[in-house]
């Protein structure tokens, strides 16, 4: 909380996406200026999880540029996009289960760039996430769905991402622990990240975030703001086609 | 009595070096889902290497084993195994056989079909105790350097921090690798790893018996093999039980099968495998896996 960090924006420009024949994503552009916490909603099967899985490297982008700042990221693998400084929230959390929360905590501390201010995230984390701190000796297994979604949280900051990318945080969570994710992500924005939001709840995306991305097959088809969460529900449901 | 306090014994002993091979197989199967039938390979130039150094210093005849097993684990890698991360398990498998025999004819045309004597440690092929019952000090530094080893090895995976890595990898390496874990890192060390092991279980197969033939890996990985199959895959820890219930069992019935039997060893023993996996078919440990532990 201390120190601001300058942040770090993020670019993606035409990027293309296929799984062997079927392109999912296509010439999608959308620019997450530094600390700005910018949402990406859609339908089911929309590229949602494509596109941020393209931006980490995870898969690998036919066509296109990815900036993180000004350095060109595309192409690299994963853990040299994490260690660039973009840190992945990824559907389904993904903890590692069998192992405890500390040891979980511990392999987000390894893509940091330096080690310097650890103990400080530490104690902003454990503030933030507070099962963090009461679960640490716990199997990650073992935990809540909530209790699980803020350790994949926690274990993300801790590497001091500059870009924060989370898919779909509060899916399956009780409307309780959906507000606290999204208290923590106002606490993570007064920080400096910039954010990358994966949401189905799309009027809670849009009333939140700097900037919504509507996004259907493959493509972005809509951009809005919080001055539009008045009338973008009908909008949007034209999208999501429900 | 005493015979039975006998075999258990030398089940132990051969128990633990089987174990060993099963944990430098089965880490390489944590961090890469590759099954390496040319572990062996690995023990077999390891053997060599202390028959050729037999007269050096002895120290440096162990740290030479070890460098070359460790040498050959990463060439492998390097030259073979690094190209097919992306190929089906099917094909690497057989990648690994055809490195396996075209190792052993290596093994065949430098060192010749007849083997070579690897008297390096033979101090150790003398009693220690004798009686009722009998124990060479191989036997005991079997079971020590097998506990020690697997202690140590047990250590670095719980406190180091490319041991936390490499579990990591081994329970989930697309998440370890957005953590930035660097995968060619962990595999690298897996290598590392499963060739000093293997260099061990030279050492110590050699102490008991100094003969190095072309076989003498493929022979125990074969075993080793089949008890990490046994006690499961995809778990370190139960895999090398399994690795230790196989060479216990073999030592048990080496023992207990009169000279005339003892040529059908590793048909019982198969046939002691092909019990377990009908009667548990998810391996020797499946319910205690049941719960989602981690393979590494
Ligand atoms: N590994 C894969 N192999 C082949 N096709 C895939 C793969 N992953 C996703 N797809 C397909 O790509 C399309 C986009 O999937 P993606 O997971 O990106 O959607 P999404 O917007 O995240 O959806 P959801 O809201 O359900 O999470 C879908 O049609 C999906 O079936
Ligand atoms: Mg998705």
């Amino acid at each position: 909380m201390s120190e601001v960090a300058t942040a770090v924006g993020l670019a993606v420009e035409g990027l293309e996406v296929a799984y062997g024949p079927v392109t999912v994503v296509r010439d999608l552009t959308l620019n997450v200026e530094p600390g700005e916490v910018v949402a990406l909603v859609g339908a089911n099967g929309a590229g949602k999880t494509t596109t941020l899985s393209a931006i980490m490297g995870l898969v690998p982008a036919k066509a296109g540029a990815i900036r993180l700042g000004d350095r060109s990221i595309a192409g690299f693998r994963p853990e040299r996009v994490a260690r660039a400084g973009i840190a992945l929230v990824p559907e389904g959390r993904h903890l590692f289960p069998a192992m405890t929360v500390e040891e979980n905590l511990k392999l987000g501390t390894i893509g940091r760039r330096s080690d310097d201010g650890l103990a400080e995230d530490r104690a902003w984390v454990e503030e933030l996430f507070p099962a963090v701190r009461d679960f640490s000796g716990r199997r990650a297994g073992d935990l809540s769905g909530g209790q699980q979604q803020q350790v994949a949280i926690a274990r993300a900051l801790l590497a001091r991402p500059d870009v924060l990318l989370l898919d779909e945080p509060s899916l399956g969570l009780a409307p309780k622990t959906v507000e606290s994710v999204f208290e923590a992500l106002t606490e993570i924005r007064r920080r400096g990240v910039t954010v990358l939001l994966v949401e189905q709840r799309a009027q809670l995306a849009i009333g939140f975030c700097d900037r919504t991305y509507v996004m259907a097959a493959g493509e972005l088809r809509l951009t809005l703001t919080p001055k539009d969460a008045g009338d973008s529900a009908r909008i949007v449901a034209a999208y999501f086609g429900s | 009595m005493s015979n039975v306090i006998q075999y258990i014994i030398d089940g132990i002993a051969l128990g633990a070096v089987y174990a060993l091979a099963a944990v430098g197989i089965a880490l390489i199967f944590g961090v890469l889902r590759l099954v390496n039938f040319a572990y062996g390979e690995l023990i077999t130039i390891a053997a060599y290497v202390l028959a050729v150094t037999s007269n050096w210093w002895l120290p440096l005849s162990l740290l030479a084993a070890v460098a070359s097993s460790v040498a050959l684990a990463v060439l492998t890698d390097r030259v073979a195994f690094k190209r097919l991360r992306e190929a089906p398990p099917a094909t690497t498998l057989v990648a690994t056989f055809a490195l396996s025999f075209a190792l052993e004819a290596v093994w065949r045309l430098v060192f010749g079909v007849n083997g070579r004597s690897a008297d390096v440690l033979g101090a150790l092929n003398t009693t220690a105790i004798s009686g009722a019952i009998d124990v060479r000090w191989v036997t005991i530094v079997e079971v020590v350097v097998g506990a020690a080893l697997l202690s140590a090895i047990a250590i670095f995976l719980r406190r180091s921090t490319i041991g936390l890595q490499m579990r990591a990898a081994a329970s989930d390496i697309r998440t370890a690798r957005t953590l930035g874990v660097r995968a060619d890192r962990v595999i690298l060390s897996a290598f590392v790893l499963s060739g000093v092991l293997a260099a061990v279980v030279a050492m110590l197969l050699t102490a008991g018996s100094p003969l190095v033939t072309p076989t003498l890996g493929l022979e125990v990985t074969t075993f080793a093999l089949v008890g990490v199959v046994v006690g499961g895959m995809d778990n370190l820890v139960t895999a090398t039980l399994g690795g230790f219930v196989v060479g216990f069992v073999n030592a048990v019935l080496g023992d207990a099968l009169g000279a005339d039997l003892r040529v059908f060893l590793s048909s019982f023993t198969y046939l002691a495998v092909i019990l377990v996996l009908l009667l548990r078919p998810g391996g020797l440990f499946a319910s205690r896996r049941a719960t989602g532990a981690e393979r590494v």
